[in-house]
């Protein structure tokens, strides 16, 4: 599991104004499980529907926007919450349709099923 | 032979640094912002990191907490019982419920755990009205000032 951060193809030529340029690597744990990998990845602060989770040419590509409000003066901060990213290049395939993630208490988790084809496949030995 | 003499302005330059370096984890400097939920042993004592805001009847401590049961979260006020101008936090990280064996971990970066944090807060609060929300992993406390913390208005007599 190679962590990699995949260049981007963006247009350099009109600058993404207002948009938080900064962004955490969420700590993640990332686990064999029966049939493929599981990803269990801290996101603090972040709701369900602003989580984005995608595989493109075996990336795995994880974002989330941070949406948090102070509820009134700041005092004193030892967080501040912006959007979370990381990649990982995963090495095997990944059935795309299979994948399931879900959001609780801040902590998503994420099963990437195998492929068939990676999926080791036993092979009977005949004894003449 | 190089000749150095003895510069007390150097020896002091050194301890503004020594002393700058033992601090550099606690202040909150511009741009610093960026501490992530990321758990490593120099911080564990001060897990969960909190923000702490006010209004004029109340104050508002927010934890970055994720993963965190609600069941197994605590909020006390002391020292005196419902009155005071601490609150302690204790809760538990609970750790992957699924059967993992070690050797199946490609990576184990989130850490968990028991966790008790004591905050003091700049004026007394009140414990009979205190509120607490977890959602997305942060806990908010919503914590009434005392009534004799509050600001009061002086009217001025215009004579």
């Amino acid at each position: 599991m190679k962590e990699s951060t995949v260049p981007q193809k963006r247009e350099e030529a009109v600058p993404q104004t207002r948009e938080e340029a900064r962004s955490l690597v969420p700590p993640v744990d990332i686990f064999d499980i029966e049939d493929g990998l599981a990803v269990v990845v801290d996101l603090p602060g972040v709701k369900k529907e602003h989580v984005d989770v995608r595989v493109e040419n075996d990336v795995l590509t994880i974002a989330g926007k941070a949406e948090h409000k102070t509820p009134a003066n700041p005092l004193y901060k030892e967080f501040e919450l912006v959007n979370y990213f990381r990649q990982f290049q995963l090495t095997e395939h990944v059935n795309q349709e299979k994948i399931k993630a879900e959001m609780k208490y801040g902590v998503l988790t994420i099963k990437l099923p195998k492929a068939e084809k990676a999926k080791p496949k036993k092979i009977a030995v005949n004894v003449a | 032979m190089t000749f150095v003499t003895w510069n007390p302005w150097r020896e002091m330059e050194a301890l503004r640094r020594e002393v700058e370096r033992a601090f550099e984890n606690f202040e909150a400097r511009p741009g610093d912002g960026l501490r992530g939920p990321v758990l490593t042993e120099r911080f564990a004592r001060s897990y969960p990191f909190i923000n702490l805001s006010e209004d004029k009847d109340n104050f508002y401590v927010e934890a970055l907490a994720p993963g965190v049961n609600p069941d197994s979260l605590e909020i006390s006020i002391g020292p005196a019982r419902g009155l005071g101008n601490t609150i302690r936090i204790a809760g538990e990280k609970q750790a992957i419920r699924m059967d993992v064996k070690p050797e199946a971990y490609h990576r184990n970066e989130r850490q968990a755990g028991k966790f008790i944090r004591t905050v003091t807060l700049p004026v007394e609060v009140d414990g009979e009205k205190v509120s607490a929300d977890y959602a997305n992993g942060i806990l908010t406390v919503k914590l009434a000032k005392a009534e004799a913390a509050k600001p009061k208005k002086i009217e001025v007599k215009v004579a």
